[in-house]
């Protein structure tokens, strides 16, 4: 009773909250229109209140840092970048609805953002209708590719598969858990795992699968679970694709529970600097990171982007992630392009941008694909007393992102393929657009 | 010519010294070596070196290995010099045991990944089995226990010959009964004592020792641990019963106090509180600042630092708390809608300053040392931290409760809400008490927070996760009443933690909201509902 009057006054109260909110953006934008006529303008879709705000809030300020440095070096196409930044406030429609003020209000060329997979569902929609550009910087569940998205994040294969692969060759492990948040991202990584774990031999009975929800705090008895699931004289990891605040709590817990690195390894697809900043780092000692970059990896690239990052952010201690660099790498490509095509016209810059290719800050050259994904190198690091990584492994060379995982019985046979094929799951099979994913 | 015959003398003797002098790490012993090998920044190099050094019987090999193990062993990969930094600072060349003033400026530490990790674990396991500490040694044979390497036997026969300590003997004959079990050419008789050996052990990781045991062992062995396996089995399983309840206890104790100031401002005062979660927040919040101070000022501190937090922590939410009552609560009694509407929007305004003032992320609130690790009981994990915050919550409830029935204010607050009218007429100020009484509730909600930094995230959403589950805990117990708050709390902790292994965490608590909806439909009041003429007021 109590809790359904909760729920609705809730309802209506944050909707009269929105209203106001929305009002006011619409009354700045209006206002900043008629300052600024000579510019092009970059939209930033990240939330900077409510639960997403702890990743997001970073991601914004790195994409006004770049649209920074850019205009110190003139801008693009001789006119100055101007970030129009909005608020979607961790809540899911009001991505789309920010999406649409964005695009048709503010008419910007291009917009940076997006966190979770669910807000880049929500927002999917409006960037088909209204045909504009949506650079995605986090790793996701992949099984998707769409005209007007470029994902610079990793796909399944760019990160899950790889560090599996770490743990089974150098770990020797023969026991898995896979332990994640109850939502889309999660799930589908885990049934990608699953399949890719017993097509290289691996039982039923080695697997564990468990799912928390979202913000859980009390991890006793998992931890525990694990302990006891690891006790079966096999060597066991923990896959983890546990997302946001739940991190903290579940390696206290680890810790407390003294399960240490060298008996149980966990792997982890979203804890990077950012989120280890929040902890004590000594009893996590060798636990495991997957990522595309890390703050620690030396090359002159990136030195001198965390540099100018300390210098832009005043505050010398500011750790980079990996979602800031698919940012740098999304960024540099959104310029290449308009600079090849001369326009900022979506349909221009969509055809340009598949083949152009960026430095990221590891060493390498990203290049885009023609399934909007990126190729990108895939780093395992161990964590350190000083809340850094340490690479312990990394594959050979840059991977190709695939849109459609190799491992799922659906999406096996689909590509994504927006040059030739003009089409985003042709299926290689029956040669014919419009095959369904999982 | 003596003159030249001495000069031509002299540069042949500089020539010998010289090549004496580059030639000694050429023509250097088995152990430098090895230790130069650590120069590399090879997994694999690191790893031979470390198996290289603990065998050499080498004096310097224990300092070089718990110096690796604890990141004090640097290397110079240009001079291939390796260095050890005590514990006290000082430092030693590591091939030669000479004092070294400072360490080289491209030094950096030699790393280490988990494979080498265990590698050092084991190799300080069998270094320190004769140490004169027997803690060391009891660590040393669990480790033993865990490697089963051949290798260490010799060492431990001999060491469980001399020992004389009861339960250091008892870890060493565990740890050569592993060995044994894994030794390929140990007799059956051997075997079979081992593995009852490790069944006495019973834990999980003698179930593990078992269970990796291959196929190839005699039939009676491979039986006979079959059968250990089993028992062992159905021990933890009844010790699982006992570690839900534990569990179940320590999830009631974290909803205990984050419901305990709830019980006073909605089930004492009738105030529907949504801004209760962001007292806990500033509360945590209050934590981090008094760490802050102690890091950087009073280092020496640290390990008191939640001590210090407890009243400032009350200090600063029941003054928010004061305040809050003071400039919009009071102005809304009697009327819910408003009052749950306005500490809706107070809580998010209190959520975008904390976010604004101390960034969106999440800050590092530590644990002193008092409160880090775990001990055994039986066969279950009891972690400090728990273990306190269950302490600390009881201990938070007995002096509320006291402070309800033995002091005037408490005798005033009782009064106020009992019958508000009727107190004014005795001659009570009732604004003063509703503002001390809401303050006091937001000041215990603060006191929780100090507790939950220890083991949630410090960050603005903080609050918003506890604030469902205190409504549920007060409105399960019976609004009013702190009893029926404690033994709610519990209930609904337990009833979780016994659902959780059988439904999972998302099913477990789905199910646990249900079972509250249908039980209200039954007793609307709760548990133990507040009877007699104030409750109809």
């Amino acid at each position: 009773m109590l809790t359904q009057l909760t729920h609705d006054i809730a309802t209506v109260s944050r909707r009269r909250w929105l209203a106001a909110t929305a009002g006011l953006v619409l009354g700045l934008a209006a206002f900043s229109n008629a300052k600024a006529q000579e510019t092009i303008k970059v939209g930033v879709l990240h939330s900077l209140s409510g639960t997403m705000a702890i990743s997001e809030t970073t991601l914004k300020d790195t994409v006004l840092f770049l649209i920074d440095e850019q205009n110190k070096k003139g801008g693009v196409l001789g006119k100055k970048l101007e970030a129009v930044v909005v608020d979607p406030a961790s809540n899911w429609p009001l991505f789309a609805e920010k999406a649409r003020e964005l695009i048709t209000k503010d008419k910007v060329s291009v917009v940076f953002g997006c966190w979770t997979s669910v807000s880049r569902k929500s927002v999917l929609p409006v960037f088909k209708e209204l045909n504009s550009i949506l650079f995605y910087p986090v790793q996701y569940e992949g099984e998707e590719s769409e005209r007007n998205v470029f994902y610079t994040g990793a796909a399944p294969n760019q990160q899950a598969i790889p560090a599996v692969d770490y743990l089974m060759k150098d770990e020797k492990v023969k026991r898995w858990v896979l332990a994640g948040t109850d939502y889309v991202y999660p799930r589908t990584t885990n049934k990608i795992l699953e399949a890719y774990l017993k097509s290289k031999g691996v039982k039923q009975e080695d697997i564990m699968i468990n799912y928390t929800p979202f913000g859980h705090s009390d991890w006793q008895t998992i931890v525990a679970d694990i302990k006891k699931f690891g006790s079966a004289g096999k060597k066991t990891a923990v896959v983890s694709t546990i997302n946001g605040d739940a991190n903290v709590p579940f390696y206290k817990e680890l810790g407390n529970q003294g399960i240490k690195a060298t008996d149980i390894p966990v792997v982890a697809f979203s804890v990077g600097e950012e989120e280890l900043a929040g902890i004590d780092t000594k009893p996590l000692l060798g636990h495991l990171a997957a990522w595309n970059y890390f703050q620690s990896i030396k090359d002159p690239a990136n030195e001198k982007f965390i540099k100018a990052w300390q210098a832009y952010t005043k505050n010398p201690k500011r750790v980079t992630n990996d979602p800031m660099e698919a940012h740098v790498i999304g960024f540099e490509m959104w310029v290449k392009a308009v600079e090849k095509v001369k326009s900022t016209d979506p349909d221009k810059v969509i055809d340009a941008l598949p083949g152009i290719e960026a430095k990221n800050l590891t060493g390498g050259t990203s290049k885009m694909l023609p399934n909007h994904h990126i190729t990108k190198p895939v780093f395992i690091g161990e964590i350190k007393a000083n809340g850094q990584f340490d690479v312990v492994w990394k594959t050979p060379g840059l991977v190709a992102g695939d849109a459609w995982s190799k491992e799922l019985e659906g999406s096996k046979d689909l590509i994504g393929d927006w040059v030739g094929k003009k089409c985003g799951n042709y299926n290689t099979k029956t040669n014919k657009c419009g095959g369904q994913g999982s | 010519m003596s003159a030249n015959f001495l000069d031509r003398l002299r540069a042949v003797l500089l020539a010998i010294l010289l090549t004496t002098a580059f030639a000694v790490p050429a023509l250097a012993g088995p152990f430098e070596d090895a230790v130069a090998k650590f120069a590399n920044d090879d997994f694999s190099d690191t790893d031979e070196a470390i198996g290289a050094v603990a065998a050499s019987g080498n004096p310097l090999a224990f300092p070089i290995i718990s110096a690796l193990q604890e990141g004090r062993l640097s290397a110079d990969p240009e001079t291939k010099k390796v260095f050890v930094t005590g514990a006290d600072g000082k430092i030693i060349d590591a091939a030669t045991g000479a004092a070294v003033d400072k360490l080289p400026d491209n030094a950096a530490a030699v790393r280490l990944n988990n494979r080498l990790r265990r590698a050092v674990e084991a190799a300080v396991g069998s270094l320190t089995l004769l140490s004169p500490d027997p803690a060391k040694r009891i660590a040393a044979a669990q480790s033993v226990f865990k490697s089963h390497e051949e290798s260490a036997l010799p060492v431990i026969d001999g060491a469980l010959a001399k020992e004389t300590n009861k339960a250091v003997k008892a870890a060493f004959a565990e740890a050569r009964a592993a060995i044994l079990l894994y030794k390929p050419d140990a007799t059956e008789v051997e075997k079979l004592e081992a593995v009852a050996i490790v069944k006495a052990k019973g834990d999980q990781e003698a179930m593990a020792l078992l269970t990796g045991l291959s196929n190839d062992v005699p039939p009676n062995v491979a039986r006979a641990a079959a059968s250990a396996i089993a028992s062992i089995q159905s021990n933890l399983a009844t010790w699982s019963m006992v570690q839900n309840a534990w569990y179940g206890l320590s999830l009631g104790s974290v909803l205990l106090l984050a419901a305990i100031g709830l019980a006073i401002t909605f089930g004492v005062m009738g105030v529907i509180n949504m801004a209760h979660g962001e007292m806990v927040m500033l509360g945590a919040y209050t934590t981090f600042v008094v760490q802050e101070v102690i890091r950087t000022s009073y280092p020496g501190l640290f390990d008191y630092s939640l001590l210090i937090a407890v009243p400032l922590a009350f200090l600063v939410a029941g003054a928010v708390g004061v305040l809050i009552e003071r400039g919009i609560i009071r102005f809304l009694y009697g009327r819910p809608l408003e009052t749950l509407l306005a500490t809706w929007g107070l809580s998010l305004v209190l959520q975008q300053a904390v976010r604004t003032m101390f960034g969106p992320t999440n800050r590092e609130v530590g644990n002193p040392s008092w409160m880090s690790g775990a001990f055994e009981l039986g066969q279950i994990t009891i972690t400090y931290n728990r273990l306190w915050i269950l302490c600390f919550t009881l201990a938070v409830f007995v002096i509320l409760l006291a402070m309800l029935r033995y002091t005037a204010l408490g005798l005033e607050m009782r009064a106020v809400t009992q019958n508000r009218r009727m107190a004014a007429s005795m001659g009570i100020a009732t604004s003063r008490v509703d503002a001390l009484t809401f303050g006091l509730g937001s000041g215990i909600a603060g006191i929780a927070g100090v507790a939950l930094s220890q083991i949630d995230n410090v960050s603005p959403n903080l609050g918003q996760s506890y604030i469902i589950d205190s409504f549920m805990v007060v409105v399960f117990g019976g609004v009013g009443n702190l009893w029926g708050t404690l033994v709610g709390a519990f209930t609904l902790g337990i009833a979780n933690k016994f659902l959780e292994p059988v439904a999972g965490a998302v099913l477990g608590k789905i199910a646990i909201l249900v079972l509250i909806i249908l039980f209200i439909q039954k007793r609307p009041r709760g548990l133990f509902a507040l009877k007699g003429r104030a409750v109809e007021a």
